[in-house]
């Protein structure tokens, strides 16, 4: 298959670290005075070279995402379907070899999930699983998109890899978006962090979006866990990843999502840390590199820090996340996949949106297109 | 007055309702300007929940909806959406947007023009989202649009009226309403569409995104307005300075 693989590999890791890290003051000035910018004004906005140039960065991010979205931020939810995995994830609540007791929801109790979220307000939501091919496989998924899809406006995944043919077969059951994100582009380090289980195939993940757009999905999200590896070059692999897939794969939609790593019980402290100042600077590097894509924020993220992305750039944001299975009705206490950060309900999370003069969206697709 | 079939129009200027940072200023905003057609993405609104916010806010007299197809990718797609449009909001007008490059919002021309042919039989009042190329715009008016709506420049980009020159070819040849969409990013490019002849011009994101967006629709009512009188009142031509001389004719006279 001709994909992403045979772009990355004429890249090298040591070589695209290098180029950002020389990055001048100059190279990103003219990033930020040119209107159409290249990959080298992108590793400029990223570089420390940038560090110093935040505030304007951010205000033509916000005029640019404004122009794009309006002045709204539309809100969605994850529902944890299952915590059954047979990956080792080293930076992973729900890694084989972490000892938690493991859970995959039945219809019934899909159903009263689903009651919890729609009383919340939600008409968006993001379906999560680890990866258990024996129980929760593509027979399961069309199960639940089948029992959930009168419930939701739109319904998203963020699942195990699949292949061409099952996302074929899922899409018309009222499957709008998947999000697969890479983790890391370092491959020695990608093998480090996930040495069991079929995640372990860093070639087979790198190939999913090529997979997802071939099946002609209408949205697909990228993105890595910043913490593992030099976010700089990561951030740098995902863009070349993006550029070439709206390039090829040119009736999808594409969002983003920078998770930083998180603590859970017994897991990983990141290798790489990234501060908040750094995060701001990704988001707009990423606007001004793309204007049309869109930018989520998790509750990985605090209250105060989301507060004040809402105006910089990103487009969609959730709020009131539980990240067990059975988290909103079925088992409250069992142990999450990470410790979320900002707590607040949807409806707080609404009004913060609206003392930042935004409209909350709630719905922005219908069952109708599909 | 402005006829687009068999329904009268006071105002010349069409909006939108996306992207306003709340629905009451949007309902402020759209009373403001003025306008009697409002396009709505079905997508962002509850057609079955007669308390959608969005359909809430646009419930006033003067203001007739235009569901629009934002989002889907084939005619079929779209013929669909736009039959639960016609039973949800009790509205055979339609809106027809095709793109299937969600990046820049392209109109898709092939599938523009089959879904046209199709809800024509289905008898829909059409007003297909295009590009700004004559002959597609007449093969739609043969295929039973009530109007054309060609875009002035890339859909949101507020770039103004770049394809002007394909713009003045379409109105000199159209025998239904030409309405210019997409890309009008200030009151001048409104008022400079209406000069050239355009029967109404639609604005949204140049509203919504303004510091002031009831202000702003206010201005483009104006702008509207200003348009269409020098439309009529026929512009001067823009010359070039006398000449002085006649090298070439002079010997006529000698």
């Amino acid at each position: 298959m001709n994909s992403y693989k045979n772009l990355f590999e004429s890249y090298s890791w040591d070589d695209v670290k290098e180029s950002i890290y020389s990055k001048t003051k100059n190279d990103v000035e003219n990033a930020l005075n040119t209107s159409r910018r290249t990959l080298e004004d992108f590793k400029a906005l990223i570089s420390p070279a940038a560090t110093t140039y935040l505030e304007p960065m951010a205000q033509l991010s916000q005029k640019l995402t404004q122009k794009r979205f309006g002045k709204t931020i539309q809100l969605y939810i994850p529902l944890y379907l299952s915590n059954e995995c047979t990956n080792i994830c080293t930076y992973c609540g729900f890694s084989l070899d972490n000892k938690v007791r493991r859970k995959t929801l039945t219809e019934e109790e899909i159903l009263q999930e689903v009651k919890v979220i729609k009383s919340l307000g939600y008409d968006h939501v993001l379906l999560v699983t680890g990866e258990a091919n024996q129980t929760v496989h593509v027979e399961y998924f069309k199960k639940v998109l089948n029992l959930i899809r009168p419930y939701f406006a739109q319904v998203s995944m963020e699942v195990q890899p699949l292949d061409t043919e099952e996302y074929i077969e899922l899409i018309p059951l009222g499957l709008t978006s998947v999000l697969i994100y890479q983790e890391t582009y370092h491959k020695e380090d990608y093998k480090k962090h996930h040495p069991k289980g079929k995640k372990s195939n860093f070639n087979y993940r790198l190939e999913t979006p090529d997979r997802l757009g071939q099946a002609g999905i209408h949205k697909m999200g990228l993105g890595v866990l910043i913490g593992l590896e030099d976010w700089r070059t990561d951030s740098f692999f995902t863009a070349l990843h993006l550029n070439y897939l709206e390039k090829k794969y040119w009736q999808t939609r594409y969002s983003l999502s920078f998770p930083r790593l998180r603590p859970f019980s017994g897991g990983l402290e990141p290798k790489v840390e990234m501060n908040d100042k750094e995060l701001v600077q990704l988001i707009c590097a990423y606007r001004l590199f793309n204007e049309e894509v869109e930018i989520s924020l998790s509750t990985r993220e605090s209250e105060k820090f989301r507060n004040h992305c809402v105006q910089i750039g990103i487009t969609s944001i959730s709020a009131g996340s539980k990240t067990n299975p059975g988290g909103y009705a079925v088992e409250p206490e069992s142990l999450e996949q990470f410790e979320i950060s900002d707590e607040r309900s949807p409806e707080m999370i609404a009004a913060m949106i609206r003392s930042n003069g935004y409209e909350p969206v709630w719905k922005d697709w219908d069952k109708v297109i599909c | 007055m402005l006829k687009i079939a068999e329904k009268e129009f006071t105002s010349r200027l069409f909006t939108g309702t996306g992207k306003f940072n709340s629905s009451q200023l949007m309902e402020e905003a759209l009373i403001a300007s003025g306008s009697e057609l409002v396009t709505v993405a079905l997508r962002r609104v509850n057609m079955h929940n007669a308390e959608d916010d969005i359909l809430l806010h646009l419930k006033h007299p003067s203001i007739n909806l235009l569901p629009n197809t934002s989002g889907v990718r084939t005619a079929k797609e779209a013929v669909f959406a736009a039959q639960l449009a016609r039973e949800a909001l009790e509205t055979n007008w339609i809106k027809l947007e095709i793109h299937p490059d969600p990046k820049y919002l392209m109109p898709d021309p092939i599938e523009t023009l089959l879904a046209t042919e199709e809800l024509a039989k289905l008898g829909f009042v059409i007003l297909p989202y295009i590009h700004a190329d004559p002959v597609l715009c007449k093969r739609l008016e043969n295929a039973g649009a009530s109007a054309v709506m060609p875009l002035g420049s890339p859909i949101g980009s507020n770039k103004g009226l770049k394809t002007i020159d394909f713009l003045e070819i379409i109105i000199e040849q159209s025998n239904i309403p030409v309405i210019v969409d997409a890309g009008i990013g200030s009151p001048s490019d409104a008022a400079k569409a209406m000069e050239i002849g355009a029967d109404a011009v639609l604005v949204n994101t140049a509203i919504a995104v303004a510091g002031t967006p009831v202000q702003m629709a206010i201005a483009f009512k104006l702008a509207v307005e200003a348009g269409r009188m020098a439309y009529h009142a026929r512009l001067a031509k823009q010359g070039n300075h006398a000449i002085a001389s006649s090298p070439l004719t002079a010997f006529l006279d000698e």
